[in-house]
């Protein structure tokens, strides 16, 4: 990944149409989420919280592909490593605390679920579950009630590697394929479900599995926000050009253990992580904004200051706030009142 | 009032709802062109075409997965099993996801989704056309589940279940389909779900059922009746989940003997919830054991005329078991 470029250049970014404000915009938000991710990362180490699921070394193409969609209108379907998607489509860092810490104002699931089990119909993302893959057939029946209602917008879904075996990922995607509907699935490849890498997951490309379903697919380098950008902004104008579904596999690496559960260096090596750390695609936007002169590393340093102050409100407003009262318990099994859980 | 058969009442509500409400669609295997295999489906692609009554591929999981996330968005969709027996792959969908998108989400997201499935023997469908798989859902809160006995109840319940806020699973029993008629208001009626309906009144013995072996039921009512001078009170629950309790209790009550009868198997069965329910809040009002009348606690129906004949229950065995309970 090298980008060239001097002041008064057309730069790669001004090409894809994005304005300088907007890809330091798109930088912004992959920092957020690093720094929640790690501060998440610590605070379970801290004792503060139980559990945390990182997203750690996918932020660009998380970004990425949130900035090529209609955030007005796009209905998303994130996974739950997905931390720099709902950033970008208007999730804020206070709203991801209160998952963080369970309590009752969480918007995703008033506490209910665990951290990274995205939700929130003001954004437009959709409720999601631990049962990987689920998700994709759900994308499938979003697309088909906006050819149903002739409403210019797509579903964009994400999940992992390991995802793309179970059989929601195929059958939602041959739906899509028959009845040409304006989904995008994207694959983050981060080379491992859990400890088993790639290569005992799949003895092909994920990519060329679109063929078998009649659609694009295409890989790109995870790690390239501004080819993620690109790849998921032609899928979304094929998708409203009535051309139907689009399969990207970014390929990616997972820097993190899968979680604050596991211990990665039981199957992988420092070696293999560290390599894959210098090829962290926060540090090559970074680069990047820097050789298009838009970007320097005082002004790095200030946005740094300035998130470590909102993750430091973010994290104090969560863990300040309330848990739900444990008779909540019983709410919101069914519309009706008298659908409340029983004892 | 014109009388038709069960399969007619499932086809017309679903008519009247497509009519009515454009976000209504159905979907399935072979629902669009050829009608259903059962026919259950036949002419509605002709009146709301391809769009609205979808031929899916053959792929379970994502014709309930699908059916979800358009219900999410705002739809109705009616989507079909073809047989119970084949919802199994969709079980995840069903489960982890349309009974626990309100709950997990706290009440932002809903999924109003209808999935229909034929249910229960007596048709030589051996073991993997025959099942009656209620049980496996019974006691998964989130999801309604109605089983209509008439096909009055199967064109009102089928409206109510289109019109709920929730997901609601349909079993309808492939028997009723052309075995059982009856009169059928072509008014836009509801039957609401959660309400029991007592479908004889007596004052010997109380039995408590549901879909096609009440049927046997009425019609061995009506022979002790006449014979032996037994009056049984019969209560349809018509709605499995949630259990109507306070016509549990009232028609228990009504007798102090009761006896239970479905089609799936015994064990873990809808009868096992109803049983505890009575000996929970109502044992001084019982004058004799909860009695139980079910399927075989073996795998599934198996397709030879004698063991399918073993299997389903029938007006004799109805008889037998309402008579032992008289007797009591």
């Amino acid at each position: 990944m090298t980008y060239s470029g001097s002041v008064g250049q057309t730069f790669k970014h001004h090409e894809l149409g994005l304005s300088d404000s907007q890809v330091i915009e798109m930088y912004t938000m992959m920092q957020m989420a690093r720094v929640f991710d790690e501060r998440c990362m610590l605070l379970q180490r801290a004792g503060k919280i139980n559990f945390h699921v990182s997203g750690i070394g996918q932020e660009a193409a998380q970004v990425g592909a949130a900035f090529a969609l209609d955030r007005e209108q796009d209905y998303f379907l994130p996974y739950y490593r997905d931390y720099g998607f709902v950033l970008s489509v208007g999730m804020t860092l206070r709203e991801l605390m209160l998952s963080v810490f369970a309590k009752a104002e969480d918007p995703n699931s008033g506490g209910r679920q665990m951290p990274g089990h995205f939700g929130s119909k003001k954004l437009r993302i959709v409720t999601g579950s631990s049962p990987v893959t689920t998700q994709v057939p759900h994308a499938v029946g979003l697309a088909l009630a906006a050819k149903m209602k002739k409403k210019p917008f797509v579903s964009f879904v994400t999940f992992g590697d390991g995802s793309s075996n179970q059989g929601d990922f195929h059958e939602g995607c041959n739906f899509a394929g028959v009845h040409n509907l304006p989904v995008i699935f994207m694959c983050e490849n981060n080379r491992y479900a859990i400890s088993t890498p790639f290569h005992k997951q799949s003895a092909g490309k994920i990519s060329d599995r679109a063929l078998g379903y009649g659609f694009p697919g295409v890989e790109v380098d995870g790690n390239d926000v501004l080819e993620v950008y690109r790849v998921v902004k032609e899928a979304r104008e094929r998708a409203m050009r009535g051309e139907g579904p689009t399969l990207i596999d970014a390929l990616t690496y997972r820097i993190s253990p899968h979680s604050t559960s596991d211990n990665d260096l039981a199957y992988r090596t420092k070696e293999e992580v560290d390599e894959h750390r210098s090829k962290d695609g926060i540090l090559f936007f970074k680069q990047y904004l820097m050789d298009c002169g838009i970007w320097d590393e005082e002004q790095n340093q200030a946005l740094l200051k300035q998130l470590r102050e909102q993750l430091d409100d973010a994290t104090s407003y969560g863990d300040k706030a309330s848990f739900p009262a444990p008779e909540d318990t019983l709410l919101h099994v069914y519309a009706d009142s008298e659908g409340q859980g029983g004892q | 009032m014109p009388v038709m058969e069960y399969i007619d009442a499932i086809r017309l509500a679903m008519k009247e709802e497509m009519q009515r409400d454009e976000d209504v669609f159905v979907l399935g295997e072979d629902v669009g062109r050829k009608g259903g295999v059962f026919t259950t489906t036949k002419g509605l692609m002709e009146q709301f075409g391809e769009l609205r009554v979808l031929d899916t591929p053959l792929a379970e999981s994502a014709i309930a997965g699908v059916a979800i996330g358009a219900a999410m968005y705002g739809m109705k969709p009616i989507a079909e099993m073809q047989y119970s027996d084949f919802m199994f792959p969709a079980t995840n969908q069903i489960i982890s996801e349309a009974a626990k998108i309100r709950y997990r989400s706290n009440n932002d997201w809903s999924c109003p989704v209808v999935i229909r499935a034929p249910i229960g023997g007596g048709i030589f469908g051996g073991l993997y056309h025959s099942q009656c798989t209620e049980s496996v859902f019974f006691g998964t809160p989130g999801l309604k589940i109605v089983a209509p006995y008439s096909a009055y109840d199967a064109k009102g319940l089928l409206k109510a279940a289109v019109r709920d806020p929730d997901p609601v699973l349909f079993f309808e029993h492939k028997k009723c389909y052309k075995l059982v008629t009856g009169e059928v208001p072509d008014d836009d009626y509801i039957v609401p779900i959660g309400k029991a309906n007592v479908l004889r009144e007596g004052d010997d013995i109380t039995v408590i059922g549901y879909s096609l072996p009440l049927h046997y039921v009425m019609e061995a009512a009506a022979e002790l009746e006449q014979e032996e001078g037994i009056f049984a009170h019969v209560l349809d629950l018509r709605t499995l989940q949630p259990l109507d309790k306070d016509a549990i209790r009232e028609a228990v009550k009504k007798t102090g003997k009761v006896l239970i009868v479905h089609e799936d198997n015994k064990t873990g069965g809808v009868g096992a919830e109803v049983s505890a329910i009575i000996a929970e809040e109502l044992l001084y009002e019982l004058d004799a054991p909860i009695m139980r009348l079910c399927g075989p606690d073996v795998p599934a129906m198996p397709i030879n005329p004698p063991s399918e004949k073993f299997f389903m229950l029938n007006k004799e065995k109805a008889k037998e078991a309402m008579r032992n309970l008289a007797m009591y």
